[in-house]
């Protein structure tokens, strides 16, 4: 099964619920891959701790200028939809924050003198950590696009068998819609607050959108009121654990351990949790 | 007029609760902006009435004319982004893959391809009895948070003007992408507010580090700052490392969510006031 934990909210457990049930999954014997698509601050490596094997680069199109081809049409400023690209006197100016790498301008230009080359906007990482398959993906600072990074690590997911387990960004725009549009089932996680709540109406929104099965996480959730789980029976979304706080969640958080070693109680909900998932998958892993 | 923008890198550590409470706090004549477009959050701790809404349109998105449309399938193979499949006896172009980018137009050999605005949020303008609030939502599925971000500021600054207001006060999103980097451009003074974890820290470090790329003043706040104590002081060290200036800390206290779920503000529980009060104070120093 292939499910994205995902949250309107930022903040609200996401990476504390997809590694703890990764490691959770790999300790059954089933085979997990985690992938880190939350590419802007990917945590997950904090906690999964992996030995890395490989890197590498990931990189977008933007547009060249073959030499001498330019013959001052300026076709590709005018098709470009994203004012990413100045035409001057034979020469472009290429604003690449703006571009989408679309290729439209290569299509526009007459004299077939815009070529692409490739620009690096980021690293996707490989590895292990125990059992399970790790997979990170890595924005440059600096960068403003993250979309591409995060599609181009959820796809690797595509030729993958076994359980999948996206961590996805926080919010419900392109980014999130990224890393959560190949999977079965997104796994909402939110808190019992007025933030929460109103943040998960969004990301139930974009499950909808996306046509996916939604289930819920409710953390914190003793801190706060029941809004979020009226909410949610309202709108028939399986609640498939609510976790009360702990200070040993916290204190194992703060040391970049993982809690479904450290607490019982802990282990025994994401065993529940776990499989809740498998009967609403319809699946064995 | 000066520009606060409050970030942090990592999600959930405080940003909207901290902003509202200097929004409290000021005594200063504010506007107030909630650049987190995609999860607006600040209204909900700012009651009041939101006296205008208006529609924001940024792009468009491409309609494949049936009538015209002969299934060639130029498009489905020019468009990079999914967007275009077989429907009935034409194509159908998928409005939340559709990034608007016209390229698809310039190889239809029928014409068929015209383009729609793109309705991607709305923004509203809200009178609080701390100021004057902007706020936005970006639809679901939507690009362009970077716009949505730079309209809401630029109301803020209209409204300053209007109001001879002394400050902007921003409440900014999570991350280092598109809309952190159109909430900073030409801020005075960025306040990070980061917690003392691992997550918190390994983002702190991005974020430092996008500020100092953007040649951005900025204070260092620690919420929950109890929770852990040697983290507490890593955060301090690699501030300092990113010359960026520590300010201070609010305590981690199980009553803020619950005063929160009421509508209530962190700073009515009488510890975290007696932390905050000192901290808004040495913002204003370096502000004004």
């Amino acid at each position: 099964m292939h499910i994205a934990v995902a949250s309107g909210k930022g903040g609200t457990g996401k990476t504390l619920l997809a590694t703890n049930l990764a490691k959770y999954w790999s300790g059954m014997g089933n085979s997990a891959t985690y992938i880190d698509a939350d590419a802007e601050e990917p945590n997950g490596h904090l906690f999964l701790a992996p030995k890395i094997q490989s890197q590498k680069r990931f990189s977008v199109k933007v547009p060249t200028l073959k030499d001498g081809k330019c013959n001052g049409h300026k076709k590709c400023q005018e098709a470009c939809a994203f004012n990413a690209i100045l035409a001057l006197k034979g020469e472009i100016v290429v604003f690449n924050e703006l571009c989408h790498s679309c290729g439209a301008c290569v299509i526009a230009c007459p004299e077939n003198a815009i070529g692409e080359t490739d620009r690096e906007i980021g690293t996707i990482a490989f590895g292990k950590a125990g059992a399970i398959e790790f997979i990170s993906a890595t924005l440059d600072v600096g960068e403003a696009r993250v979309t591409p990074l995060i599609e181009g690590v959820v796809d690797l997911a595509q030729n993958m068998t076994g359980n999948i387990l996206v961590d996805a960004p926080p919010g419900t725009s392109c980014s999130a819609m990224a890393a959560t549009e190949n999977a079965d089932l997104l796994l909402l996680v939110t808190e019992p607050t007025p933030f929460g709540l109103h943040d998960l109406r969004l990301a139930v929104g974009m499950g909808r959108v996306l046509g996916k099965k939604l289930a819920a996480v409710i953390n914190r959730s003793d801190l706060g009121d029941d809004k979020a789980k009226l909410y949610l029976e309202a709108e028939r979304i399986p609640l498939v654990a609510e976790i009360p706080f702990d200070r040993r969640i916290a204190t194992a958080y703060a040391n970049s351990k993982l809690a479904v070693d450290e607490i019982g109680w802990f282990q025994e909900s994401i065993a529940a949790l776990a499989d809740r998932l498998v009967v609403l998958t319809g699946e064995e892993s | 007029m000066k520009e606060l923008v409050v970030l942090s890198g990592k999600g959930g550590t405080g940003k909207t609760s901290v902003v509202a409470s200097f929004a409290k706090l000021a005594e200063q004549s504010l506007v107030l902006g909630d650049c987190d477009v995609d999860a607006a959050n600040l209204a909900l701790l700012l009651p009041g009435e939101d006296q205008r809404k208006e529609p924001f349109f940024a792009g468009q998105k491409a309609r494949i004319q049936i009538g015209r449309c002969t299934q060639c399938g130029e498009c489905v193979e020019t468009c990079r982004y999914g967007a275009i499949q077989e429907e009935g006896s034409g194509m159908r172009v998928d409005p939340f893959f559709c990034e608007g980018c016209r390229a698809c137009s310039l190889v239809c050999p029928e014409d068929a391809i015209t383009f729609v605005e793109n309705r991607c949020g709305t923004i509203y303008e809200r009178i609080t009895s701390e100021g004057p609030l902007v706020h936005a939502e970006l639809g679901i599925a939507q690009d362009n948070s970077g716009k949505l971000v730079t309209r809401v500021r630029q109301k803020t600054r209209f409204l300053a003007e209007e109001h001879q207001a002394d400050l902007i006060l921003l409440d900014g999103p999570p991350g280092i992408g598109c809309p952190v980097h159109a909430s900073v451009g030409g801020a005075s003074l960025v306040v990070l507010v980061t917690e003392p974890t691992p997550s918190g820290i390994h983002d702190l470090i991005r974020i430092l580090d996008l500020c100092q790329h953007f040649n951005l003043k900025s204070l260092v706040v620690v919420n929950k700052l109890d929770i852990n104590k040697s983290l507490s002081d890593k955060v301090l060290q690699v501030a300092k490392q990113k010359d960026a200036i520590p300010i201070g800390g609010i305590p981690f206290h199980p009553d803020v969510p619950r005063a929160l779920a009421r509508g209530e503000l962190p700073i009515a529980i009488p510890e975290i006031r007696r932390a905050v009060v000192p901290i808004w104070k040495q913002i204003g120093k370096f502000l004004f």
